[in-house]
């Protein structure tokens, strides 16, 4: 490491700290949602100084276009729309501040008390081409688990959202052209 | 001692996210605490691949994982909350507590 | 090859990119004046550019509970994520920043865009910038993901996400000869992220300007460069991408390198003038049906090819 990525870490890593507290103390809704935006894109250069220039691309890529759709849909589903009002909607906030204070505190007593490994084998010269060749080959049970997880997610998700059927669309005889929708499609179906 | 104050960095990430998770009602508040600390693994996961394996990719698989649940996470979270709400006009955790024991 | 640029090049590429900007402005000018049936001429190609001292200068309109905060950073955040995307770029064998993972940098700063426009479309507090910035989330989740299979059609082509790798692995033929789809795919994304022509649909004219509306004096001018800003990256990035970068015969390849972006630049500034405005609700529907099965099997042929050679 040198002093640059010392120092980059240093930085990336405060901000993401900010950023994650201020998640949960600032009013406005589209301010905690780029807070945590901000967070986790820190989050994402930590990873990329780390040596992982990939992953911690896509995670910044991710995170915003994650973010944005959380924006809607939090002004969307949360009272006090405009935001402009103070907002304190918690219950046991004392119970939960005890908790993640000894969750924190026992994390740190394991991070300082195990007696960590000495370091193994040497960095690959394209830490990307590692992740790929590892997706696609001894991992390759890991990534189709992945892929049918997110498949499931799509559909499953699509199913909960949505309240109307193929006999809302076409009809009770599915035989409606063309279909009875909310909002016109591009393609005429 | 990079390593030690990395994780402990991604360990405050994690009961940052872990707090707001516990504490707050409104649903979609929930998932960005669940987000916050699934950030802080993947830092966790990023460090451990770069200062004790980096020849072993999966450290990296790791992240990969992380990132593919945050996406679950955030998909199956709004569905849910559009299909109670649109159901009930819920959109906070304590009014949707009739299974509660 | 591509080699890292020195530092000054850290100046000249958004002084390039600004000059590129400057040049589809002008030429869009030009453009519409001939189609208005005023003169074409010198005059014509500055009008864009004498309004600029004045909304320096001018005092910006004041409106009862803006977002200051979010509403300024999310119109900066507009043309800085255009300038940030340039910089893995190669221009004559030289890159400014040469990243291993480029490809994906770029796609990340055109995100940037999401989170800039929306945040321009929150800030002031009003309706109309408001459905402006939900609009162009709508757009965005239709043309986001047939803009990064056309992305990835070419990295899998070269074999490498790195930008001067695609360029130099285009020896011979084109990847937009035999990748026509990936080609217009990405040649319309670049209308869509920089929200121009028959993409302006969260800057419409039905929206009394959309997200442009209350946005007033310098923050306007930001916005309004970072349009064109971003029309001049993706042109210059269609360079690398699919025509081969600065390869060509006779001129040394910064010539090439421009010449090509220049006529990208005009064909884009051309086809935006003659497309009508679509409305998200109907290129969503397009875009999942039609365009993201196509390019999934364009990203087929690069990889048969690859696996057969």
């Amino acid at each position: 490491m040198t002093t640059t990525d010392l120092l980059l870490l240093g930085v990336l890593g405060a901000l993401a700290l900010t950023g994650g507290v201020l998640v949960f103390t600032l009013d406005s809704m589209a301010r905690v949602t780029f807070s945590l935006l901000a967070s986790l894109a820190c989050a994402g250069g930590m990873v990329t100084v780390l040596g992982l220039p990939y992953l911690g691309v896509v995670i910044v890529l991710m995170m915003v276009m994650e973010m944005v759709i959380m924006a809607v849909f939090m002004i969307a589903y949360m009272m006090n729309p405009a935001g402009l009002m103070p907002m304190s909607m918690l219950h046991n906030k004392r119970g939960s501040l005890v908790i993640s204070a000894v969750a924190f505190a026992a994390l740190v007593v394991g991070i300082f008390g195990v007696s960590w490994p000495r370091r193994t084998g040497a960095r690959p010269k394209d830490t990307t081409f590692q992740v790929g060749m590892s997706l696609m080959g001894r991992q390759m049970l890991t990534m189709v688990t992945l892929g049918f997880v997110l498949l499931a997610t799509m559909v499953g998700a699509t199913v909960l959202a949505t309240h109307r059927g193929r006999y809302d669309r076409f009809g009770d005889g599915l035989d409606q052209r063309p279909a009875n929708d909310p909002a016109g499609g591009g393609v005429g179906r | 001692m990079t390593f030690e104050l990395i994780l402990v960095l991604a360990a405050g990430l994690f009961c940052i996210g872990l707090f707001g998770a516990l504490s707050q009602q409104s649903i979609v508040m929930i998932m960005m605490g669940i987000e916050l600390m699934i950030g802080g693994i993947i830092v966790a996961a990023a460090c451990f691949w770069h200062f004790l394996a980096p020849d072993a990719p999966s450290g990296q698989v790791i992240v990969v994982a992380a990132v593919v649940a945050m996406a679950v996470e955030m998909a199956m979270g709004f569905a849910v909350t559009t299909a109670i709400y649109r159901a009930r006009q819920v959109d906070m955790t304590d009014m949707a507590e009739c299974l509660k024991g | 090859m591509t080699e890292a640029g020195a530092w000054w090049t850290l100046l000249a590429a958004p002084a390039m990119l600004l000059a590129l900007a400057g040049l589809a402005a002008a030429g869009h000018a030009v453009l519409a004046a001939r189609d208005a049936g005023r003169p074409v001429g010198p005059a014509a190609m500055v009008r864009p550019f004498t309004g600029v001292p004045r909304a320096l200068l001018a005092q910006p309109r004041r409106l009862p509970a803006p977002d200051v905060l979010l509403w300024r950073a999310g119109v900066i955040t507009v043309p800085v994520a255009a300038v940030l995307s340039t910089l893995v770029i190669p221009f004559g064998g030289v890159t400014v920043a040469d990243l291993s993972v480029g490809v994906v940098w770029f796609n990340a700063m055109e995100v940037l865009t999401w989170a800039g426009l929306w945040l321009a479309g929150w800030g002031p507090d009003a309706a109309f910038p408001l459905v402006g910035g939900y609009r162009f989330l709508a757009q965005g989740l239709a043309y986001e993901l047939p803009l990064m299979f056309a992305l990835i059609s070419a990295a899998t082509g070269a074999q490498s996400l790195r930008v001067g790798d695609i360029a130099t692995s285009q020896q011979g033929l084109w990847y937009a000869v035999w990748m026509p789809v990936a080609f217009i795919v990405y040649l319309a994304g670049v209308l869509a992220f920089s929200f121009l022509g028959p993409f302006a649909y969260p800057a419409g004219r039905d929206l009394a300007g959309g997200v442009m509306s209350e946005t007033s004096g310098a923050d306007r001018l930001v916005l309004r460069a970072g349009r064109w800003l971003w029309l001049a990256a993706g042109a210059a990035m269609a360079v690398p991408l699919f025509l081969g970068g600065g390869a060509g015969p006779g001129m040394p390849a910064w010539a090439w390198q421009a010449v090509k972006t220049l006529l990208v630049l005009a064909a884009l500034v051309l086809a935006l003038r003659r497309l009508p405005m679509i409305r998200a609700d109907r290129y969503v529907e397009f875009a999942w049906v039609v365009l993201i099965p196509l390019t999934i099997v364009q990203v087929l042929v690069p990889a048969l090819v690859d696996l057969n050679r």
